[in-house]
């Protein structure tokens, strides 16, 4: 089917452009991009035309690092839920974590989600395995099989492998097999039993603390790991001031590493906990203004090169306890889009800036044709209307799980349809 | 008068008339006690659950006492020992108990945050005795009416708060009601025990103890919290009470008629000289207990009137 998408805002990370085009899908890929509205003059008869009402379209998200609940907890989420929350957010390629119970450490493991995502899951799914059995930092997981059975990357999740040895013949290994590793920078020893980051907020509620000092210290160890073994690397998380500069050294050294953040840590800060909000609960902590404000910088420039969802699905029963005893993470997959557009109307992120570090980017660092909008690119798509407000209800959410720290919160960004490889998967016809 | 508030969960929700409301009220319960026969009705008819998921002696006691002068049935529950090592959470704790409509919960919890948790599931008067390291507020309101009744007001006064900072309750509760009564407060402690950002809370903090002690009026001692601390945060006691102990010695530093306050229990010859904590020319340590029941009374009497209040209100239909 040949579908022609007119009178768009055309959302182009890889050219930084945001201009009014159109689009042709044909046979699952981007045909062609016009730089007029109309397109073309209808010639085929079975051409479909679809006016955007100059609604932005862009390439669909690209979510390094999302938990589901399968295998283990499925009542928590799977790859149904999933699927359908990420179709609805505008995420059309799930990269999801390896933290599930048991965790994804054989190939047999490996090939059972892979074929129950393939089965359930309307959007594309990738997933990541751990780099060590277990994601217990004693022993290497098979990573050479896992590469074979399709997996995108290795990593623990937020478990630091603490054994330098372990973690050095890991890398090797991966080095060798040309695997990406992601990483959690942390220092688990300062970061222990920690709730908040430590500060005035932490000693106000009488809530233990970590210091921020925490992530540029198992940051430069990880460091320190990627120059002794040449291994590609990801950190998963970057959320602080200070690791800002030894990342920005790393990558003028030419060393192959990139950095992530998560939306929560771009758009909300340590404050926001209020009066015990378990919702609020991530991992690493939410942190002070002065951060947030400094990684949303990071992105900007490009430093920090990829904003993941982190997407997390805790029940209430997780949620529903003390804040030191409750669960972290939050659910994003459908609130990802909308949270980043805070950004784009506070004037900190354009579009095409911040669809590099959705779409553009984490494709790239995964060796993924998607995250373009460009002829010959998978039709991967979003179609979004930017400035509609709303009220977030957390039970309208398709996730099984409702924990998002924008429950009742006002937001402006709606998804309007998703396309994986050129099928409608959300949205109005 | 003033008293506003449904539940007592920490003394950042009350104003500083609120605050004097309690005070003016516990001075006439504090007269009452020292009569033979010491009961009023204030609470008669209402149930009182004491919930204590954590271990105590004097709160307990203090608040169950408070209790049964003003005519509660007062029922102690010892939570450490109950259905929550059988797993049952918080959250079901509270509303089983709850079911059994109980007028006045007062609640001790390791975890801070806990006991606000708690009073959004239950349809009563909730009373924080202490909540991890977040707030102690009776404690904060029986320090300060016995800082009022031996210096004459609970203002313009210079008050150091000594110790284990990091992990008491009863500092950040103090901190607070201080601030709101306009007090100058400074912070004395190791670094180690000293909680990060609070130099932001409107506080001076020292490491010396003689620095931190000059021309202070009251001299607040807290105890060394030995089961909250999981590392090293101190060399040793003898060298904590060497550079932190109060003796006579470092006392001198202070104005002459500087009060020495501790909220007890107390660990002597770590943090405070026992013939010091003994003198009763400085010490106003068995003044706190006391106090401690009259400011109870007077904290469930003023939750008792509002809940009454509040049901009546109900029961009426009025719309609120």
């Amino acid at each position: 089917m040949t579908t022609l998408l007119t009178n768009a805002r055309l959302i182009d990370p890889e050219a930084g452009t945001d201009t009014l085009g159109a689009l042709l899908i044909e046979d699952g890929v981007i045909a062609r991009i016009f730089d007029t509205p109309d397109g073309v003059p209808d010639k085929s008869p079975t051409l479909r035309r679809r006016d955007a009402d100059g609604r932005c379209l862009a390439p669909g998200i690209v979510d390094l690092g999302v938990k589901i609940g399968e295998p283990g907890e499925r009542h928590k989420e799977s790859f149904r839920s999933a699927g359908l929350a990420a179709a609805a957010g505008g995420v059309t390629t799930i990269i999801a974590r390896p933290d599930t119970n048991p965790a994804i450490d054989t190939p047999e493991t490996l090939e059972f989600v892979t074929r129950r995502a393939a089965e359930a899951c309307p959007v594309r799914i990738r997933h990541m395995a751990a780099l060590t059995k277990g994601r217990e930092g004693r022993e290497m997981t098979e990573i050479g099989f896992l590469l074979d059975a399709g997996a995108i990357a290795f990593t623990d999740c937020d478990h630091v492998v603490t054994n330098t040895k372990v973690l050095s013949r890991a890398l090797t290994y991966a080095k060798s097999l040309g695997a990406l590793v992601m990483g959690h920078p942390q220092e688990p020893g300062l970061s222990g039993g920690a709730a908040t980051t430590s500060g005035k907020f932490a000693s106000l509620r009488g809530l233990p603390g970590v210091s921020p000092m925490a992530e540029r210290i198992g940051f430069d160890r990880d460091m320190g790991m990627v120059e002794m073994t040449g291994v590609k690397y990801h950190f998963d998380q970057i959320t602080t001031a200070r690791a800002l500069p030894p990342l920005e050294r790393a990558k003028n050294n030419g060393f192959d590493v990139t950095a992530g953040t998560s939306i929560h840590h771009l758009t909300l800060n340590e404050f926001d906990v209020g009066d015990y909000r378990t919702f609020f609960k991530v991992k690493p902590p939410l942190r002070s203004e002065d951060d947030r404000l400094a990684v949303v910088e990071a992105v900007a420039s490009g430093l920090i090169d990829i904003i993941s969802s982190m997407h997390t699905p805790q029940d209430e029963e997780s949620k529903r306890l003390p804040f030191e005893d409750a669960a972290s993470g939050a659910v994003a997959l459908e609130t990802f889009l909308p949270a980043a557009m805070r950004l784009y109307h506070a004037g900190h992120l354009s579009l095409p800036q911040l669809f590099r570090a959705m779409a553009l980017n984490p494709a790239r660092r995964l060796d993924l044709p998607q995250g373009r909008l460009a002829e010959g690119a998978p039709a991967d798509l979003v179609l979004f209307d930017p400035d509609a407000p709303f009220v977030l209800d957390r039970f309208t959410l398709n996730s099984k799980s409702k924990n998002t720290p924008f429950d009742g919160q006002r937001m402006e960004g709606k998804v309007l349809a998703t396309w994986v490889a050129g099928v409608q998967v959300f949205g109005a016809e | 008068m003033t008293f506003r508030a449904r539940h007592l969960l920490g003394i950042e929700h009350l104003a500083p008339e609120e605050i004097r409301t309690v005070l003016d009220l516990a001075e006439t319960y504090v007269e009452l006690n020292q009569r033979t026969v010491k009961h009023a009705n204030a609470l008669e008819g209402m149930t009182q659950i004491n919930m204590f998921f954590e271990a105590s002696t004097r709160t307990q006691a203090s608040f169950e006492l408070a209790g049964k002068r003003l005519g509660a049935d007062v029922m102690n529950m010892a939570m450490q020992h109950s259905s929550v090592k059988k797993g049952e959470t918080l959250i079901d704790t509270a509303l089983t108990l709850n079911a059994m409509h109980p007028d006045l919960l007062v609640v001790r919890h390791p975890a801070s945050g806990a006991v606000d948790l708690l009073a959004q599931k239950v349809n009563c008067a909730v009373l924080n005795a202490g909540d991890g390291r977040h707030e102690h507020p009776t404690q904060a309101l029986l320090d300060a009416l016995t800082i009022r009744r031996a210096k004459g007001r609970v203002q313009r006064l210079t008050v150091a708060i000594c110790g284990d900072i990091a992990h008491s309750r009863v500092a950040r509760s103090n901190l607070i009601l201080l601030g709101k009564m306009e007090n100058r407060i400074r912070l004395i402690g190791p670094p180690t025990l000293m909680p990060s950002g609070v130099a932001d809370l409107g506080c001076e903090v020292y490491q010396d103890m003689r620095e931190g002690l000059k021309d202070a009026d009251v001299v607040m001692m807290l105890r060394l919290q030995k089961e909250r601390m999981d590392g090293g945060f101190i060399p040793s006691e003898r060298e904590y009470y060497h550079r932190y102990g109060l003796d006579a010695e470092k006392l001198a530093h202070a104005k002459e008629d500087a009060i020495v306050m501790h909220p007890g229990p107390m660990n002597r010859g770590v943090e405070i000289d026992g013939e010091l904590a003994d003198d009763i020319n400085r010490s106003v340590i068995q003044d706190q207990v006391e106090m401690g029941v009259a400011v109870r009374m007077a904290c469930m009497d003023l939750l008792a009137r509002n809940l009454r209040a509040e049901r009546g209100r109900q029961a009426v239909g009025v719309m609120v």
